[in-house]
């Protein structure tokens, strides 16, 4: 048994609170950088390169690559042969995201009741999702979650007989409907099987995929490379402005479900797709 | 590239009658960042009869909570939000005056409708360009509401700051036109 104090948690978290924010993943830069050479439209060159301009200044200054600095989404991978000591795990998890977004400058954008709507004042509470894993470690990823492009994201309940043309289908619709919304060019993820709570979890998960790995699967692969082609078809491009380049990637995750359903979430999220992870 | 046209806030009714869907333009001089939480302020002092805590007539409405400052910064990262959320607002203020809007993101029919009625613009800022906006920014002081946080009414002083007209005031609209030069695919909007 190893034992974890919870300062070592609060630290890390405040860390990444501002490493996501500051720093674009280099995935994404390169994405964006290869981009201003295919797009096709002189417009969505002009904002590709600003995205890439505005990446090096956020990492310069470091200041917050875009203002909505998200909601504090935190994935915990908690080792069983760890044991915390000093405090709860949930409390270090939001005071490492209080002292983060304190510290760093960061926007508060967490209000405590959806009706009421008073902002408190420090981000948290933090969204956390915890799984407990084989090992002696913890592995802490931040994911903050801007919400011109959560809003933008949908959930449905298809048939089986739906099949892969019913999920591909709504996977298209909900880009086509989010238009120029969600800061495009665009990360898609895709949640596909499970219950329904499962496949949004999975479609969150898959966004912390780097859009240039392809899922293992070669049948999923294949399927997230041509998704990826349908919706640069659509022709939103970067900022919604008319372009070739609407999606950076399409990230699927797929899970067994019930013989009488097929579940599929589609989460979407902009060019600024944030996630920093550290193992303690 | 098209040229860029230089533009000043407030914005004169004849000038927006000039600007056109598509226009690189780069915007000088007082906007006001209004964003949810003040715009249902700003509606609900207007249910009471108050007066708004600024004059609106011929005002540019910046759709922003931006970060807090670093010492020695004006403001921290300021990008537009996605301005669909105001649609509930916006007529209103366009009717008492309000000239031009910067924001991200589709309008509802309503506000378009107000646009062209009453002479208004809405220009487009690159989303999750917050970083880079920040540059154009060279004042800031809170106007209103300052208990909002992140959401209080900001007087802001912009110098060449970056956007697109995004649909002028006889209703055209550069999300559409845009779009249809380079769509091929065509997503089927199913009923469940
Ligand atoms: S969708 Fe992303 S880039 Fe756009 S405003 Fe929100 S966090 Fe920023």
């Amino acid at each position: 048994m190893r034992e974890i104090d919870v300062s070592h948690i609060i630290d890390t978290v405040e860390r990444l609170c501002m490493q996501a924010n500051y720093e674009l993943n280099s995935d994404i830069m390169h994405a964006l950088e290869e981009g201003i050479n295919r797009e096709g439209s002189d417009t969505g060159r002009r904002v590709l390169s600003e995205l890439v301009e505005n990446a090096r200044i956020a990492a310069r200054e470091r200041i917050a690559i875009c203002q909505d600095t998200g909601m504090a989404v935190v994935f915990i991978e908690l080792g069983q042969d760890v044991h915390i000591k000093g405090g709860s795990l949930r409390d270090a998890v939001n005071e490492g995201v209080r002292r983060g977004y304190e510290k760093g400058f960061l926007r508060k954008s967490v209000v405590s009741d959806p009706f009421e709507r008073v902002n408190t004042e420090d981000n948290t509470p933090a969204v956390i999702h915890y799984d407990i894993v084989e090992g002696d470690r913890i592995r802490v990823t931040v994911a903050p979650k801007g919400f011109g492009s959560e809003n933008m994201s949908g959930l449905r309940m298809l048939k089986p007989s739906d099949g892969i043309e019913g999920v591909k289908a709504f996977i298209l619709e909900t880009v086509d409907k989010a238009g120029p919304n969600p800061c495009p060019p665009v990360v898609v993820g895709v949640g596909i099987g499970g219950t329904m709570e499962k496949a949004a979890l999975l479609s969150k998960k898959a966004l912390l995929r780097p859009v240039d790995r392809r899922n293992e699967d070669e049948r999923i692969s294949r399927l997230e490379e041509e998704m990826k082609e349908l919706i640069n078809g659509l022709g939103i491009g970067p900022a919604g402005l008319g372009g070739r380049l609407t999606a950076l990637a399409v990230n699927m995750e797929v899970f067994p479900t019930h013989i009488a359903g097929l579940p599929v979430a589609v989460n979407i999220s902009c060019h600024v797709t944030r996630h920093a992870e550290a193992v303690i | 590239m098209d040229k860029t046209i230089s533009i000043n806030a407030p914005l004169r009714n004849d000038m927006v009658r000039q600007l056109k869907s598509g226009d690189h333009v780069e915007i000088n001089g007082v906007v006001y960042a209004v964003r949810d939480a003040a715009h249902k302020r700003l509606i609900e002092m207007l249910d009471k009869g108050e007066e708004l805590p600024f004059d609106i007539k011929d005002q540019i409405i910046y759709y922003v909570g931006p970060c807090p400052a670093r010492p020695g910064h004006v403001i921290g990262s300021a990008g537009p939000t996605t301005s669909g959320r105001m649609d509930v607002y916006t007529p209103r203020l366009i009717e008492l005056g309000l000239a031009g809007m910067i924001g991200k993101g589709l309008r509802s029919d309503e506000v378009v409708e107000a646009m062209r009625k009453f002479g208004a613009v809405y220009f487009g800022a690159v989303g999750g360009a917050g970083a880079l906006l920040s540059k154009c920014i060279v004042s800031e002081e809170i106007a209103a509401f300052p208990e909002l946080g992140p959401e209080a009414l900001r007087k802001l002083v912009v110098r060449n700051f970056p956007a697109v007209v995004i649909i002028d005031s006889e209703g055209r609209d550069l999300y559409s036109s845009g779009r249809r030069r380079f769509q091929h695919v065509f997503a089927q909007n199913r009923k469940m």
